[in-house]
């Protein structure tokens, strides 16, 4: 066994890719609760991706027969339903966590030198994952699918020139039809998961190479001999590491993040079946009431909104009273994300040991960003608008205060060793 | 973070504000573990409503072995349509025709608690009022100017608006107005069934797998403090 | 690093029941999963139980009906030919029905529940393809035996009892399916005697 084992190493190393991964890879050991989101999003993609492949088996996409291919899911195959809300449930959890992930980042500033294109890697996760997310909702070709890629669809048509003809090229008809489901169905299913992979690997090995931050946002790897024998950490560490820095205050992250993850995991877990079996619908946020009657393309639900993890872009885009502008803020709204690591010119990462002032903007940013999201699903009235619109403000103006007051901030001293 | 946390609480009456008033609705009370009460609303569904509203995704077997209908004694006295116990709950009421007849085709039910809500259906049947105006003569204060006849006037009775707006007694009708709503309820809870026939296997198999995982939670716990002590 | 000696037996312990645990976890999981690739309750609906009326056909003649996607022969066979089917035992590789082929209550010298009425499915045990009756003009294949079936594809030939004559490439006897007569005129393919 061992003879054989070595035979595959020399070939592929495995042993060592896992060592230099899991085994032996260093972590700082003082993550806390906000550095579990990373593993639930991928628990929740495997979920994705699994139950996604069997709900293929015997869904039909096509505009005569897709809403009933998906109620014969529910009904006519053993565990259907099960696979169906686990996918429909897994799509709603998946936001809750990468957004969560998200703000993780933001608060221990993990998007800063040297980790701005791990940054950009992710944020390239959430753009083929809001894609992703819309094209697979229009799959079961409810009247509220219908009615939601209509409205996205339309937005296109606000580009001069081009727009209208660019609408009607992407649903490839006149209005939205069975082409359109087609196309939407090869993305969703085999284009843009095949790209989300890509991208996830990519992501873990960007973050590999220049290792993870932490709550305090300092360093655990030290110039090559400036510590002392004594204070590196106990552990063994993957000679890659090794040879160039000292190590301090880092576990591997295999075994005691893999079991404390597992904690997390399964209390992830607990929380996604108690919605996916109790309150699948997620209060009609997660499967909205109008999506269970089939496509009219000439019966608008009552109130269109997009589910619930598109809200905050929505917002951006309805409270600009000019189609144009508003769909230009609302892509410059994504823009703003990507461009974060140029945005804040400060060299301290985390919250923790920086200025009161960037604490303001960090709470006034969540806070934005939840009420846009919860804007986004409620139909539009003046008072909404106007909170709207406040809304838009401080999302945009967290970007630009950042810009101004990061060079200079006056800040903490960083503690040399994590603290905790 | 604690600060954090209530200044997003702080923002929540503000968005609550935002939102626009809503329908009220009387609470249907039904329980869909009661297959009695299942049973009379499968009954009246065949007698009152299927020769207009098709329940084209649910099948005559399955409901005989949910509601706890024996399949031979379902084929011969619960099947007014179809041939096979695997056979959908279908009319046979020409789409063009209803729509004709109806002002539009008579919408499919199978769904119609998801759709709307249990107590919506159940609202809605006992919300129609005598209107002139109207082709059948009825309206309904849920749906306004809706475009169906009140198929269980005969049972109800007629009801009328006063000045206000507000709806009156029933008069004329075979039930009293408990065993009207007593009806109802049976017929809303038939709906509920159709609407998701897996609901009560959905919610007993949650228990189990959460129950199992809080299991595994103690052990994952447990492991994950043994390992720990290394690092504390 | 704490100075707290590790205790080998509880780790390993923990390491073990939390495996074990995840283990029936994920079988868990794949219940699902592979449970919603038995037939569905359309399939199954599909293959529900055939029911045909038998007192329209005439004395030797052969209808066909559809059970689960396959061609089922029924013949009402005449005295004389349920009299001459003892008469080829030795040219046929399985005469006395040895194989499973047929359900218990049809393993008799004329695979049937009744002698009169001989149900079969018409797919040949070669590869499949749907044997020809022959009625009275089964000599130009067999000597001596007046009616039986012909395999077009590969010329297998089968008695009125669809069993298979030797020297040709089908290997078995046609399959009888569960079959039973609720009442006298009626036929359930599907359903075996005593079944509900």
């Amino acid at each position: 066994m061992n003879s054989f084992m070595a035979w595959i190493e020399k070939r592929l190393p495995f042993m060592d890719a896992m060592n230099k991964h899991a085994i032996q890879y260093p972590a700082p050991k003082n993550f806390n609760f906000w550095y579990v989101f990373g593993i639930l999003a991928t628990v929740v993609l495997v979920n994705q991706i699994l139950t996604g492949v069997w709900l293929t088996m015997n869904y039909e996409p096509s505009g005569d027969g897709a809403f009933a291919s998906v109620e014969y899911i529910m009904r006519d195959v053993d565990y259907g339903w099960l696979l169906r809300y686990m996918h429909s449930t897994g799509a709603s959890a998946f936001f809750i966590v990468i957004y969560l992930h998200m703000f993780r980042g933001v608060m221990y500033g993990s998007y800063q030198k040297p980790r701005e294109l791990l940054w950009i890697f992710g944020m390239l996760i959430y753009l083929v994952l809001m894609a992703e997310a819309f094209m697979g909702y229009l799959l079961p070709w409810g009247n509220m699918s219908y009615w939601g890629a209509q409205v996205i669809i339309s937005l296109f048509g606000a580009i001069p020139v081009i727009g209208e003809d660019l609408t009607i090229w992407i649903k490839g008809d006149y209005v939205i039809s069975g082409a359109t489901l087609n196309r939407f169905f090869a993305l969703h299913v085999i284009a843009l998961p095949l790209v989300l992979v890509i991208l996830v690997f990519l992501h873990i090995l960007a973050l590999h190479e220049v290792g993870s931050n932490n709550p305090d946002g300092s360093n655990i790897k030290k110039p090559k001999g400036s510590m002392k024998p004594e204070e590196l950490s106990k552990f063994t560490f993957h000679e890659q590491y090794t040879k160039k820095y000292d190590i301090v205050d880092a576990i591997p992250f295999h075994p005691y993040y893999t079991v404390k993850d597992l904690v997390a995991v399964v209390i992830f877990l607990i929380l996604f079946s108690w919605v996916m079996f109790f309150f699948p619908e997620g209060g009609g946020y997660f499967l909205e009431p109008p999506n269970f009657t089939p496509a009219n393309g000439l019966k608008t639900p009552e109130h269109i909104a997009p589910v619930w993890y598109f809200g905050p872009f929505y917002t951006v885009l309805r409270v600009i009273p000019d189609k144009l502008l508003g769909m230009i803020a609302m892509f410059a709204a994504i823009g703003m994300l990507f461009a974060l690591p140029w945005f804040d010119r400060g060299v301290v990462r985390s919250f923790r040991y920086r200025s009161k002032l960037h604490l303001l903007n960090l709470t006034q940013f969540a806070i934005c960003f939840v009420a846009l999201g919860v804007l986004g699903t409620m139909p539009a009235s003046d008072l909404a608008n106007l909170i709207g619109r406040l809304a838009t403000l401080g999302y945009f103006g967290f970007f630009v205060f950042l810009w101004f007051y990061s060079k200079g901030e006056k800040t903490k001293p960083v503690p040399e060793r994590v603290t905790g | 973070m604690k600060k954090f946390i209530l200044a997003l609480l702080a923002l929540a009456p503000m968005l609550a504000i935002a939102a626009g008033p809503s329908l009220h609705l009387d609470s249907a009370d039904n329980d869909l573990s009661d297959k009695e009460s299942l049973k009379r609303g499968f009954e009246s569904y065949l007698n009152y409503c299927l020769g207009c509203h098709q329940l084209q995704y649910q099948r005559y077997g399955r409901t005989f072995d949910d509601l706890g209908i024996d399949q031979a004694e379902g084929v011969k006295n619960w099947m007014p349509t179809g041939e096979k116990a695997g056979d959908h709950i279908l009319n046979t009421m020409p789409a063009k025709d209803a729509a004709a007849w109806f002002g539009s085709t008579p919408p499919d039910l199978t769904l119609e608690a998801r759709f709307r809500s249990p107590d919506y259906i159940y609202t809605y049947l006992r919300s129609f009022y005598v209107d002139e105006n109207r082709p059948f003569g009825v309206n309904n204060k849920v749906f306004p100017d809706v475009g169906m006849p009140h198929v269980l006037q005969g049972l109800q009775g007629v009801r009328t608006v006063n000045e206000h707006g507000e709806l009156g007694e029933a008069q004329g009708g075979s039930m009293t107005e408990e065993e009207y709503d007593a009806f109802v309820r049976d017929l809303t809870n038939f709906l509920e069934y159709t609407a998701e026939p897996n609901k009560l296997e959905r919610k007993s198999l949650g228990y189990w797998v959460i129950g199992f995982l809080f299991i595994f939670l103690i052990f994952a716990y447990l492991l994950k403090k043994e390992y720990w002590r290394d690092v504390h | 690093m704490s100075n707290v000696p590790v205790n080998n037996g509880r780790r390993r312990f923990l390491t073990a029941a939390t495996s074990v645990v995840g283990g029936v976890g994920v079988v868990g999981v794949a219940v699902p999963f592979i449970g919603s690739w038995n037939p569905s309750a359309r399939a199954k609906a599909a293959g529900a139980p055939v029911e045909v009326n038998v007192s329209k056909i005439e004395p030797g003649q052969m209808i066909r009906a559809e059970w689960r996607g396959k061609p089922v022969y029924i013949i009402r066979r005449t005295d004389a030919i349920v009299e001459a089917l003892s008469k080829h035992d030795s040219q046929l590789r399985d005469p006395e029905s040895a194989e499973p082929q047929q359900p218990e209550y049809a393993t008799n010298p004329y695979r049937s529940i009744k002698p009169e009425f001989m149900v079969a499915l018409g797919v040949c045990t070669h590869l499949g393809c749907a044997p020809t009756h022959h009625k009275g003009d089964f000599e130009e294949f067999v000597t001596g035996v007046k009616d039986g079936f012909f395999c077009p594809c590969h010329g297998s030939k089968f008695d009125m009892a669809g069993r298979v004559f030797q020297g040709v490439p089908a290997p078995l006897n046609l399959v009888v399916p569960d079959h039973s007569f609720p009442t006298e005129d009626t036929l359930l393919v599907g359903v075996a005697p005593g079944e509900a």
